[in-house]
């Protein structure tokens, strides 16, 4: 909420042109103040140096790169297949978006096609990840704002969610399971039932996370009209996913530039109207519901048959395989330590990330490591804007609009 | 994508090449080479034209070609989400050679320069806030140069004896490996 209330109070003395404000015979300086980098509000690693006049906020300085590990030059140090891993640590809430971005990347360079049900299963996964995000995203928001109950509600549902990645890959978060050629496993046996489970319940579990908050007068009153974000302005910044679909952009690029089989699954792309914090929350709920709509569609129609391709330059041999077969043995184990070589090239793959379009550019000279792996993290678009996002509003706006940004530091800093 | 559409710039395109299957199946992808000094003229154009309408600049970044003599290749990825279609602009910067910002046409373009300055060390002439971004307070060096270790040259510790921050010279317990498993029969 604007507070024009308390803004005109200080139009009434006149400001000088430091930003201080003077009134005739006393001087008004205005208050720095450090938020964070322990804030709990602050998502992480954010050193946020706020200009403020009164609770206004005059200026917001977000330094960043407290938590900058070198992820892109790391990755000029691995091979291919090693380098995977780190994109679940980018934004470690989704993770398999990522690993699916680096390996569309990957298998564009090598010019490598993916079965028809390995990119069904990504497609399920993906979502699946969708949905773990979305969770944390407006649960988090919720409590920063101050309800503490969806999000209580929300992990629970996050736990069953990990529990799928932990039966798939074997670990709970950082699965690496979506490898260049297809996914690194077949699904166990009975997974498929057990996600249908999860989700003919799970539209009652929104509901009742909507039922807290879509109506709700204090909800309402933090969020609408606060950290509103005009069409033109969203795309100079380089917006994207939810930030920008909430101010009017019909923009997914699940539908406007398909990748994997989101061109044969049918769903439909919330946006808001008026472009404030409020809208993007109703778009990130509405978007839950049409996740669980793809991956049930993905579970009707997933057809048989492998689930990694099938050249053996690139894709490891079964177990089985190995014990009798001489030349699959020699695959596996120059897999494992050369990796495979790409000839000289460059590839970019982008995806829709639940929190915007997360690229990737990989650029091979010819070995069996990356020369160049840029990432295009969406959170670093978003936490740029905050300074023009919170400007005239109060300092307890200012973590409502980091909520609705869904900051991330490990993709923010990389 | 109509190659006419490239005339009113045509003096600062260098050369240009086209991906059928870069950004996915369907979506094809022209790349161009621009001369260093026009990108702010050739950036505008792009987002004015109403043949283009590249509103939205999702990405610049830099690779660092060590060994040849225009060392930095800066990389511009516009999209337009009126026309559905990217484009990248290329420009190849040779050390110390600078290149004028463009935050003031796309402004989510401001820490996408911090980042390059801070990793490659390209300098942006009408820069707003040229400030390190991704690095510590105080950090010396370009660390995604190919010239930069991986370990880097100084450590940060907290010393319980002095009570202090230290900033001390890298000190590896175990010497740094670096694994070549490149086949030498094939190859090359």
């Amino acid at each position: 909420m604007k507070n024009t209330e308390l803004l005109n109070i200080f139009e009434a003395s006149s400001v000088s042109k430091n930003g201080n404000l003077e009134t005739n015979d006393t001087q008004l300086k205005n208050f720095w103040l450090n938020f964070g980098p322990q804030h709990p509000a602050a998502h992480g690693v954010l050193r946020l140096v706020l200009e403020l006049s009164g609770e206004v906020v005059e200026r917001a300085d977000p330094h960043i790169g407290l938590l900058h590990r070198g992820t892109e030059k790391l990755i000029e140090y691995k091979n291919y297949l090693q380098a995977l891993p780190y994109f679940d640590r980018l934004d470690y809430v989704s993770m398999m978006v990522q690993e699916q971005a680096y390996s569309l990347a990957v298998e564009r360079l090598l010019g490598c096609s993916v079965p028809q049900r390995a990119q069904y299963i990504r497609v399920l996964f993906a979502e699946i990840t969708r949905l773990l995000n979305h969770l944390l995203a407006v649960t988090t928001h919720a409590l920063d704002v101050g309800a503490l109950t969806p999000f209580l509600w929300g992990f629970e549902e996050r736990e069953k969610l990990m529990e799928f990645y932990e039966r798939v890959s074997g670990a709970r978060m950082h699965a690496a399971y979506i490898r260049p050629g297809g996914v690194a496993q077949d699904l166990p046996l009975g997974l498929s039932l057990d996600i249908y489970e999860f989700v003919s319940q799970f539209g009652y579990r929104i509901n009742e996370i909507e039922e807290l908050l879509t109506n709700n007068r204090i909800w309402k009153q933090r969020l609408v009209n606060v950290g509103v974000v005009t069409l033109s302005e969203a795309l100079n910044f380089g917006f994207s996913g939810p930030m920008l679909r909430g101010s009017g952009c019909i923009w997914d690029l699940r539908k406007s530039q398909p990748y994997d089989v989101y061109d044969q699954i049918d769903f439909s792309i919330p946006v808001g109207v008026n472009g404030d914090c409020y809208d993007r929350y109703l778009i990130r709920i509405e978007e839950m519901r049409q996740s669980l709509s793809i991956i049930l569609q993905c579970l009707n129609n997933m057809p048989a048959g492998f689930i990694k391709t099938d050249d053996r330059k690139i894709s490891p041999p079964s177990r089985a395989l190995m014990k009798h077969s001489m030349e699959s043995l020699i695959h596996h184990f120059k897999l494992y330590s050369e990796g495979y070589n790409i000839s000289k090239g460059e590839s970019y793959a982008v995806v829709e990330a639940p929190k915007g379009e997360f690229g990737v550019f990989v650029m091979s000279d010819g070995s069996n490591k990356p020369y160049r792996c840029r990432i295009r993290a969406p959170g670093f678009f978003h936490l740029q804007a905050l300074d023009f996002m919170s400007k005239g509003h109060l300092l307890a706006d200012v973590v409502t609009i980091i909520g609705t940004q869904d900051i991330v530091f490990g993709e923010v800093d990389r | 994508m109509d190659l006419q559409k490239f005339l009113p710039i045509k003096d600062t395109i260098i050369s240009y090449w086209y991906f059928s299957d870069y950004f996915n199946r369907n979506k094809s992808l022209s790349t161009i080479i621009i001369k260093p000094a026009a990108i702010v003229e050739v950036l505008t154009f792009l987002q004015l034209s109403s043949s283009f309408r590249m509103n939205c600049l999702t990405d610049i970044f830099c690779v660092d070609n060590f060994s040849e003599f225009y060392r930095f290749e800066i990389n511009y990825n516009l999209l337009s989400t009126f026309y559905n279609e990217r484009i990248t602009i290329k420009v190849f910067l040779e050390l110390n050679q600078s290149l004028e910002s463009c935050s003031g046409i796309f402004h989510g373009a401001n820490w996408l320069e911090r980042e390059i300055w801070d990793l490659y060390g390209v300098f942006f002439s009408n820069h707003p806030d040229l400030r390190r971004i991704l690095t510590d307070y105080g950090f010396d060096g370009h660390p995604m140069r190919k010239d930069f270790p991986l370990s880097g040259y100084f450590e940060v510790r907290y010393d319980d004896e002095s009570r202090k921050v230290l900033l001390e010279p890298v000190l590896l317990t175990q010497e740094f490996r670096y694994f070549d498993f490149i086949s030498p029969w094939e190859n090359k």
